[in-house]
């Protein structure tokens, strides 16, 4: 090991790639980069480039899946061959069906599951670059997908990690700082109902650490929320002006 | 009893619109006395009734609206509809053929095959079951001409106008025979292409354009400036 990975965080605070412990990645968001989808979102979270479709509510396929009392979501969570710098077998992972669930999961709070009983919506998330924090970008970009397909919901589900690097807890992880620190803390929550949907601890922390990451990764998704909030308006925002 | 919204702002989901005395409207949702958004939309309250109106749904069907769609499915005794909504609709032979239908002697496909297009009532639907179309009204049935067009079904309204203001001035401009399909499918028949193409290019502008004010003149405008050109053509042949 060289001293760079010896350690995640020097002296005055500063972490491996130039952040401050509290500081988030830069983050770019789009919404409708698909138009086959009903409802689609990308977004880069750092060096994560990760795209997602939705499609519904429609018919489900195969029919015997569908619930008679409740609409039925499906995720597919997926990394393209070229995601990471190993190349990654095209066939879903045991990785990748715990994320495909882990983020079913944490967007399904959101929904109105029994008001379009029988039916499904179908979400798919494509990473076409990973650098750690994947799980949390996408479902920040699948809750946008949603949004974008007019599948009303409760709010929008915003993702953020917070982790433990050298004995100090940070916000959002990237790939380097969650292989090689001790901890990793990804929350998923809906801002405005103040409720968390989703919540992983990987690693070893104590209570009062764990308090202390789950409040800051909280606070990383309200700054994300704005974020997407605003990214979401800016494709109707043409609507807007001319009304004006 | 606060509101935290202006008129025709722009809303996302889960965006808190009112608190208190409110009552919830079209895609907005109650929780804990506080009214939130549920779809991306413009606001508007109508009394204590806050409304969203949204710029993203789809069609959710409601007995005794007209539709177009187009059939999936030749099956034993009627057809599997695609009416553009989250459930497939089922048109049943007895109805189509308007006499007792025999499944020896009627070949269903003869009458209606996979791909026609029909304009057909909802004639019933609820959570439990799929909805069910009916044909036997003056008006409705199979589509053999004329032009299909798609919007998002909450444009629909704009385009009828007030009290069918908008669409009945198409009509008589173009002089093509609009159905509107509450599923946001849209048939235009004219005597020529071109005028269908005008009705269709004057809809897509309402589409385009439905949260804009003067829209009714602008559309007039619009036809006019179109019909000009086409009477000069066929002046100088």
């Amino acid at each position: 090991m060289n001293d760079k990975t010896d350690k995640l965080i020097d002296k005055k605070g500063i972490r491996g790639d130039g952040r401050k412990a509290d500081e988030l990645r830069s983050l770019k968001l789009q919404v409708g980069v698909l138009s086959n989808a009903d409802g689609s979102a990308y977004i880069e979270h750092g060096k994560n480039k990760i795209l997602a479709a939705a499609f519904g509510p429609r018919e489900m396929h195969p029919k015997h899946l569908s619930q008679p009392d409740r609409m039925v979501l499906r995720c597919r969570y997926h990394m393209a061959p070229f995601s990471v710098p190993e190349r990654k077998s095209p066939a879903p992972s045991r990785r990748e069906v715990e994320l495909s669930k882990v983020i079913k999961e944490s967007l399904e709070p959101a929904l109105f599951l029994e008001l379009y009983p029988r039916t499904g919506v179908d979400v798919f998330v494509e990473v076409l670059q990973a650098d750690g924090g994947t799980r949390c970008a996408s479902i920040t970009a699948a809750a946008l997908a949603i949004a974008d397909a007019g599948v009303p919901m409760r709010d929008l589900v915003v993702a953020c990690a917070a982790g433990k690097i050298d004995d100090t807890i940070v916000l959002d992880l990237y790939d380097v700082e969650d292989k090689l620190g001790s901890a990793d803390v990804p929350v998923a929550y809906m801002p405005n109902l103040n409720a968390v949907t989703l919540l992983q601890m990987d690693g070893v922390l104590s209570s009062s650490e764990l308090e202390k990451a789950v409040n800051m990764a909280m606070d990383g998704c309200k700054n994300i929320y704005a974020m997407q909030k605003e990214a979401l308006k800016t494709k109707y925002m043409v609507v807007k002006e001319t009304e004006e | 009893m606060p509101t935290f919204f202006e008129k025709k702002q722009l809303v996302t989901p889960g965006e808190l619109l009112a608190e208190g005395d409110y009552l919830p409207g079209e895609n907005t949702y109650v929780e804990n006395g506080k009214v939130y958004a549920s779809r991306i939309g413009l606001v508007d309250s109508d009394n204590k009734k806050v409304n969203v109106v949204a710029l993203r749904a789809f069609y959710l069907p409601k007995m005794g609206d007209i539709v177009i769609g187009t059939i999936l499915e030749v099956g034993f005794s009627g057809w599997t509809v695609d009416i553009k909504a989250p459930y497939n609709a089922m048109l049943r032979a007895s109805d189509v053929l308007s006499r007792p239908f025999k499944p020896q002697n009627d070949e269903l496909s003869a009458v209606l095959n996979a791909g026609d297009l029909i304009v057909a009532k909802i004639a019933s639907y609820d959570r439990a079951h799929d909805p069910q179309l009916t044909v036997g009204e003056p008006g409705l049935g199979k589509i053999t001409r004329g032009q299909i067009l798609r919007v998002t079904p909450t444009k629909i309204p704009r385009i009828i106008g007030r009290k069918g203001s908008m669409i009945s001035m198409i009509k008589q401009e173009t002089n093509c025979q609009i159905i509107l399909g509450l599923n946001g499918v849209i048939l235009v028949t004219g005597k020529t292409i071109e005028e269908e193409e005008v009705a269709i290019e004057a809809i897509q502008k309402i589409e385009e354009e439905s949260h804009t004010s003067g829209l009714t003149d602008r559309i007039t405008q619009f036809l006019k400036e179109k019909k000009q050109p086409v009477k000069m053509e066929e002046t100088q042949q």
